[in-house]
């Protein structure tokens, strides 16, 4: 899910984002130490021990509470508490957890034969919080007023809008009946859905499973004021005391049924959600038990990060595993334009140097590939610019400047979002290995609220100020390789300002690769596609993989069930309780 | 700005301060205020330590290539063979990494203050180098803060009348400007390539533009009420009777007896200025990485204060003690040049 990065402005989040990295428990022989790392790979202090009340903080802010209108990988996994969707993700730690399985629908939605129509069916008995039935219709709402709504909405992922086969259309601004003239999703009956697709879309399911899905009747909403107060769908529903910025509480809903839900345990009897808190303070009062959880799932602040690691006693409370994000270095093709120059790059660059900036190996995992390690396809070991301990091959470099008559190599400038350390050092480190062939690399660093939009993401700003590389990063909006690289390497997604495809990488043997991927049916098939992709842009140099980055999180004694989910790249929050002893 | 006055003999201004002729010793009579001022200064132990502590942190930087050459290691240069990766800090014996890691940096004869965590680059060089920036900033800020604060000051005090008006009102305004925030926005926003420069020379030019352009209120004032009071004095209305330019009154008869009071109330604007460019880089609004510069090393240090705290402790006092010399050193100036200090 995209905003784990933070990739857009909102620069209140930048401390959510200056995520983990720090020591490892090398050689911990204590009791303790034993269960380091345990949450990622199975359920800690497993229970079903009912009731309590479940604390969480947040450093930030929710971008918005209301189902449409969130791009937060932590609230797509929050808002369940309180939005059902189609479709959820399998709910085990492990390699099966991406599967999906069906939340509100009664089986996984049926394709057409070229994957442009998807019908699914919903269950029968589905309540909202005052007891009146969940219908076919209200989700058909819900998704058309997060996609079409003259602008009310920003926040949220526009996939529906992207594929759906619709013309342009605003539920707001539209008569008496705000689906008239909405047919790209037809509900023949109060419990069947049937989606109209624009183009093939093998991944679809996969976006049923965002929170866009939750059903809003029509009567129950207040555009914009609807976050306020969501009408549940879920085990729980606001206490109406919601204070944007300050607070948020959860009671349980009384007519939710677990028999219809295989994804939620309900296990606290309350939710409370302190908002505004720094990221020191929170991890203070985690580790004093005063709260729970850390909402963003980001993991601890730089500062307890240090002190965590230093502190033995404290390693099997820690879980490290992967923030899901690869952090990387965009080779700009406009601005180094011959592919060799570009290689040069990637063998001159040391990359254990730059994995070094990023904490070493609880900071993450050092990156020779593109696609991350729970996604399918993804192939880690493959390392088209191999050298002696990572640290670069200099000859080879020298070699690929000589071919791009560059011999003495040639000067550009790095950008890099100003409150990033890592992303700083990521630029500095780079500049001392690429200086080795006299490629000399100025850093230019800019406000990360900007940076995209008026920046390294301007084709203008880039071509007037001979911007040659970025430092990025990106998570999946969805563990699979589309979901995760589409958005960065495919053709189509280049755009003039507001450019994530940074490195306006525009290769048709990529771009068709894509296409098929979406043409076919069988996921493993499509895992080869996106394994030869994830081949050909190291070969086209357009992307310099840094580190697979992994966070850090504390893990209270009292917090059970905790297990990580590689969807959301944190804790399955729908199975955490609590038990005070 | 140290040239000696070019008062008439007759009118005498500088050396007929009240307090000087007022103390009736023999001798203190043939000297110059200057002469009593270096007098007064010398028996000042802490301006004499202070003023020493500023003229060794201006060398210092001056000559940093040669003092890094021979004692430290290029600024940017890594040293990660010292760091344990994953706490990202020295350790305590780079051969052996299992006896874990050194809460002191890594200080050793090959790295005087240590080395930073993550990069391992050497802390002595860094703040070496971190001075030139410091002061470099901080001395064209203060000259550009002199330079329009004295020019407006003296214009406003001579001319008076609606001339006055306008410039004190804009003093007004000027103070009044929330400068960090709007220092903040501009470095930001200024695009790479105005006025010709680029990267660090536009990130100090841009800054110290901002604390000049905005800071000269506080000379334009004390210059404003000094120039009050001496465009009354008989020099003053000798020289208008004698048919002398306004130009020459401003410049050859007024200024010269401002000299002092501007040197001392420079001195004085010279740390906060260090301050204030530390200040920007700590929110990451300054220099540009990889050039080091006090305030960025201190932001930087803040992750570690436990695991490192010799990173937050060396920058802090490279800034520390610069600010306290300069300003101790601006005291004493201030005491030695203030006829009503007594000797």
């Amino acid at each position: 899910m995209k905003r784990t990065l933070g990739f857009v402005a909102l620069g209140a989040a930048a401390s959510l984002f200056l995520s983990a990295c720090g020591g490892a428990a090398t050689g911990g022989g204590s009791d303790s130490a034993d269960s380091f790392d345990l949450g990622s790979t199975e359920v800690v202090n497993a229970s079903d021990k009912a009731g309590g009340t479940l604390k969480y903080a947040l450093a930030a802010d929710f971008d918005s509470t209301d189902p449409a209108n969130t791009y937060y990988a932590f609230n797509w996994n929050f808002s369940r508490y309180y939005a059902r969707t189609l479709l959820a993700f399998n709910t085990e730690p492990g390699d099966n957890a991406t599967d999906l399985i069906p939340d509100m629908a009664v089986d996984l939605p049926e394709p057409n034969d070229d994957f442009t129509e998807w019908t699914v069916k919903i269950q029968e008995g589905l309540k909202y919080e005052d007891g009146t039935a969940i219908t076919a219709q209200d989700i058909k709402y819900g998704i058309a007023r997060a996609n079409f709504n003259g602008g009310v909405f920003t926040e949220g992922p526009q996939y529906f809008k992207a594929h759906l086969d619709q013309d342009d259309h605003n539920v707001y601004d539209n008569g008496d009946d705000p689906l008239a003239g909405f047919d790209s999703i037809e509900t023949p009956d109060d419990h069947t859905l049937v989606f109209h697709l624009k183009d093939s879309f093998s991944e679809f399911p996969n976006v049923l499973t965002q929170p866009q899905t939750a059903p809003v009747p029509i009567e129950a909403d207040r555009e914009a004021l609807y976050q306020e107060n969501v009408l549940s769908s879920g085990p729980y529903k606001f206490d109406g005391q919601y204070e944007p910025g300050v607070k948020l509480n959860l009671e349980r809903n009384e007519h939710w049924d677990s028999d219809t839900d295989p994804v939620r345990q309900a296990l606290p009897d309350r939710i409370e959600v302190e908002i505004g808190v720094s990221q020191d303070e929170i991890d203070e009062r985690l580790l004093s038990g005063e709260i729970d959880v850390d909402l963003a799932g980001t993991g601890v602040g730089p500062a307890m990060n240090a002190r965590l690691l230093d502190d033995e006693s404290a390693q099997g409370n820690l879980d490290n595993p992967f923030s899901g994000a690869l952090r990387y270095v965009n080779i700009h093709l406009p601005i180094i334009e011959d592919v060799a120059c570009r290689q040069a790059i990637m063998y001159a660059a040391d990359r254990d140097s730059m994995w070094r900036a990023w904490g070493g190996a609880t900071g993450g995992d050092l990156a020779t590939s593109l696609l991350p390690p729970a996604i399918p396809g993804s192939n880690t070991d493959s390392d088209l610019y191999p050298s002696a301990d990572n640290k670069g091959d200099l000859d080879k470099a020298q070699e690929k400047l000589d071919e791009c008559g560059e011999s003495d190599g040639f000067k550009t400038n790095i950008a890099v979002r100003t409150e990033r350390e890592k992303d700083v050092q990521t630029a500095e480190a780079l500049q001392q290995s690429l200086a080795r062939v006299g490629i000399d690399v100025e850093i230019k660093s800019f406000p990360s609220g900007d940076f995209f939009g008026q920046y390294a993401g301007s084709q203008d700003y880039v071509r007037e100020n001979n911007i040659g590389l970025s430092v990025s990063g990106w998570g999946p909006d969805w563990p699979t390789g589309y979901g995760f690289a589409s958005k960065i390497t495919h053709g189509d997604a280049i755009m003039a300002t507001g450019n994530f495809n940074t490195s306006e990488l525009d290769d048709p043997e990529i771009n068709g690769l894509w296409d098929d991927a979406l043409k076919t049916e069988d996921p493993d098939e499509r895992a080869e596609l996106y394994t030869q992709i994830d081949t050909l842009v190291m070969e086209n140099a357009a992307i310099l993989p840094v580190v697979f980055d992994k966070t850090l999180i504390y893990r209270s004694d009292e917090l059970t069930n905790a297990y990580y989910h590689p969807a959301y790249m944190m804790y399955d929050f729908m199975a955490l309780g609590v038990d005070r002893g | 700005m140290s040239a000696p006055s070019h008062a008439p003999e007759t009118t005498e201004p500088v050396d007929s301060e009240p307090g000087a002729s007022a103390s009736g010793r023999s001798d203190a009579d043939n000297r110059s205020l200057r002469q009593i001022a270096w007098q007064r200064l010398r028996r000042d132990k802490v301006a004499m330590v202070s003023g020493l502590v500023v003229v060794l942190l201006i060398l210092a930087a001056i000559f940093a290539p040669f003092l890094v050459k021979l004692f430290g290691h290029p600024p940017t240069q890594f040293h990660q063979d010292l760091i344990d990766p994953s706490r990202r800090v020295p350790y305590l014996d780079p051969e052996n990494p299992d006896a874990g890691i050194d809460r002191w940096g890594g200080i050793s004869s090959d790295h005087l203050l240590g080395v930073e965590p993550t990069t391992g680059r050497d802390l002595f060089s860094r703040i070496l180098y971190g001075a030139q920036i410091s002061l470099l900033v901080a001395f064209l800020a203060t000259l550009v803060c002199v330079a329009l604060g004295t020019l407006l000051g003296i214009i406003a005090g001579y001319m008076g009348g609606w001339v006055d008006t306008v410039i004190s009102r804009a003093m007004d305004i000027f103070l009044a400007f929330p400068l960090m925030l709007f220092a903040i926005a501009l470095v930001g926003v200024i695009p790479d390539g105005v006025f010709g420069l680029t990267g660090n020379g536009l990130r100090i030019g841009v800054i110290v533009f901002i604390i000049g352009f905005f800071n000269w209120p506080y000379i334009a004032r004390i210059v404003r009420g000094q120039t009050l009071a001496l465009r009354e004095r008989e020099f003053v209305e000798a020289a208008k009777s004698l048919g002398a330019s306004n130009r020459h009154i401003l410049f050859k008869e007024i200024l010269p007896n401002l000299v002092t009071p501007i040197i001392v109330y420079s001195t004085l604007l010279i740390p906060t200025n260090i301050l204030f460019e530390a200040a920007l880089s700590f929110l990451g609004v300054g220099i540009n990485p990889p050039t080091p510069s006090w305030g960025k090393m201190l932001s930087e240090a803040v992750p570690f204060y436990q695991t490192a705290p010799y990173f937050i402790i060396f920058p802090g006092l490279a800034i520390f003690i610069t600010v306290l010399a300069f300003n101790l050193f601006g005291d004493g100036l201030r005491d030695a040049f203030d006829p009503r200090t007594s000797d």
